[in-house]
């Protein structure tokens, strides 16, 4: 556990120093300036309007960390050769990868928090207070988060056996498709044929499914989100990630290094 | 190949003879596709040993956004040392490798040799019974290449065994124990420098005086090199005495008797050259 919480730090500090929280200044001018503006219209949809555009924020800002930081995790180090080093040091492969990968979604944690604290604000300087509904954008947030962790996991898998780019490719690939996982289990067998309808269905349960996550509707309109889909949606993150971490550790562990 | 405990070890062999895919497959960066190794008892695949191996990397290279002391402390918590002990240590590695006023700069900043030096210091950081070195002298200054030899005669004194590559046959004539020269990914030779070069002799070499003008010693000296106002004649061992005779008769005066050692290098271009001949000799029976 040292281990990996070393290599988790140790990422940690690497994405703080290498600036990646510096999107954290566009997002809090994002924010300013939806805020000044929607607070000059005023049309009774300021709460829709800063919900939705600062979960939307959230969600791209995060994303784009996941991905591109995600695929650099692993390959930035055999490229470097970083990992020589520290792989002659009493620690196993997994336990480095799982170190890389906590270490991401630390530094999103982190980035993400900011950014609701940045949202939040955002929604008190044009509702001039917060109410207890309001606690539903904190259950957004936190899907976006767990989102975010099955996308690190993703890109980890991927950069362990192909290059980086290929390794965006496929995981903003799978990222798009686990958000249309229902149209891939509702297409009728008559428009692709009913082996095409059973293999799609298949492939559907396999793909990471996204669409419960997106709960951006429902915080904006203030409505409540049932606790079991919170359940729901943490225990299908873990398993996820741990499934595909699992793999990746499986691919890592038999890789010549360069 | 084994390496007793205690021992210093040097690793020979040409640039692509198969010296830094030996340490890598020890140290489980890649594997092997058949045979076996084991290091204390341990195979090489048990991650556990590596507690008590150290290892720098050929032309390492670290972290950029740390400082030096930052990663020695970060290498330093996979050995379960506590916060104290980690400044300690790394305070004292800092100032073995002379690395001391520069241990709060950022790694990015460092030159090749500075950065082999925290290569040392991270691979000796923890006190391993084992150190394995790829490469230690290269891209330093003759400063830090003495200043590399005499940590190295130092972690020989303290009883570790230190396993370490390199191109350059004097330092591995100085501080080896054993050598072993790998040339196109086969061993050819394990043993004492002395020893394995010890193996042929060249003959004798009799170094004597003689007066030029003398014409009783005109044809023994015409067969010697002259060497300042010596000649230094070269015959094989089972003649050495009767070549003595012929110059104690001509009344030269024999200076000195020396058996031809072939250096370790000598030794190594020649096992090069006879593998570059087999390669082509097997290239040409192909065609």
């Amino acid at each position: 556990m040292t281990r990996i919480a070393a290599v988790a730090w140790n990422t940690f500090r690497e994405a703080v120093r290498d600036r990646v929280l510096y999107n954290l200044v566009f997002f809090a001018l994002l924010m300013i300036a939806a805020a000044i503006l929607v607070g000059q219209i005023s049309l009774g949809i300021e709460t829709i309007v800063i919900v939705s555009l600062g979960l939307s924020a959230v969600s791209i800002i995060g994303l784009l960390i996941a991905v591109f930081t995600g695929v650099g995790l692993v390959s930035k180090e055999m490229d470097k050769r970083t990992l020589y080093a520290l792989l002659a040091k009493p620690v196993r492969r997994w336990e480095f990868l799982v170190g890389k990968f906590g270490g991401l979604v630390l530094t999103l944690t982190v980035n993400t928090a900011a950014m609701a604290v940045g949202l939040f604000l955002a929604l008190l300087f044009v509702k001039h207070s917060l109410d207890r509904g309001d606690a539903v954008v904190l259950v957004a947030v936190y899907f976006i988060l767990l989102k975010l962790a099955i996308v690190v996991a993703l890109s980890l898998l991927f950069s362990c056996f192909t290059s980086q780019l290929l390794a965006i490719l496929f995981t903003a690939g799978l990222y798009v498709a686990g958000l249309f996982l229902s149209e891939m289990r509702n297409l009728s067998g008559s428009r692709v044929g009913p082996m095409m309808q059973i293999l799609f269905s298949w492939v559907s349960y396999l793909l990471p499914n996204f669409e419960n996550f997106n709960v951006m509707a429902a915080a904006a309109h203030g409505k409540a989100i049932p606790g079991i889909l919170i359940l729901h949606n943490t225990l299908y993150a873990i398993l996820y990630c741990g499934i595909v971490l699992a793999g990746a550790s499986v691919v890592f562990s038999r890789r010549n290094l360069k | 190949m084994q390496v007793e405990e205690g021992e210093a070890f040097g690793f020979l062999g040409p640039n692509g003879a198969g010296k830094s895919t030996t340490i890598k497959l020890l140290m489980g960066i890649i594997f092997p596709t058949a045979g076996s190794a084991k290091i204390l008892g341990h195979s090489i695949t048990d991650v556990e040993m590596h507690k008590d191996i150290g290892y720098l990397p050929e032309q390492p290279y670290f972290y950029d956004y740390l400082t030096a002391a930052e990663l020695l402390d970060y290498f330093a918590r996979f050995y379960g040392f506590n916060a104290a002990e980690r400044k300690e240590r790394v305070a004292r590695m800092l100032k073995k490798v002379g690395l001391e006023t520069a241990g709060k700069i950022q790694l990015r900043k460092y030159s090749k040799g500075m950065l082999q030096r925290v290569g040392l210091a991270q691979a000796i950081l923890h006190d391993p019974k084992v150190v394995i070195l790829d490469e230690p002298m290269s891209g330093l200054d003759p400063i830090g290449r003495h200043e590399v030899r005499d940590i190295i005669l130092e972690l020989k004194r303290e009883g570790k065994t230190v396993f370490f590559s390199t191109h350059i046959l004097t330092d591995a004539e100085v501080l080896c124990d054993k050598v072993g020269v790998i040339v196109g990914g086969k061993l050819q030779g394990v043993g004492r420098p002395d020893e394995i070069v010890g193996m042929k002799s060249q003959g004798m070499e009799i170094l004597f005086e003689a007066d030029a003008a003398d014409a009783r010693s005109a044809a023994i000296r015409a067969k010697a090199n002259k060497s300042g106002s010596r000649y230094a004649l070269r015959v094989p061992e089972d003649s050495l005495y009767s070549a003595l005779d012929e110059l104690h008769a001509t009344g030269a005066k024999i200076a000195s008797v020396a058996q031809i050692k072939p250096t370790l290098e000598e030794y190594f271009l020649h096992l090069v050259e006879k593998d570059r001949a087999q390669a082509a000799a097997i290239e040409v029976s192909g065609k």
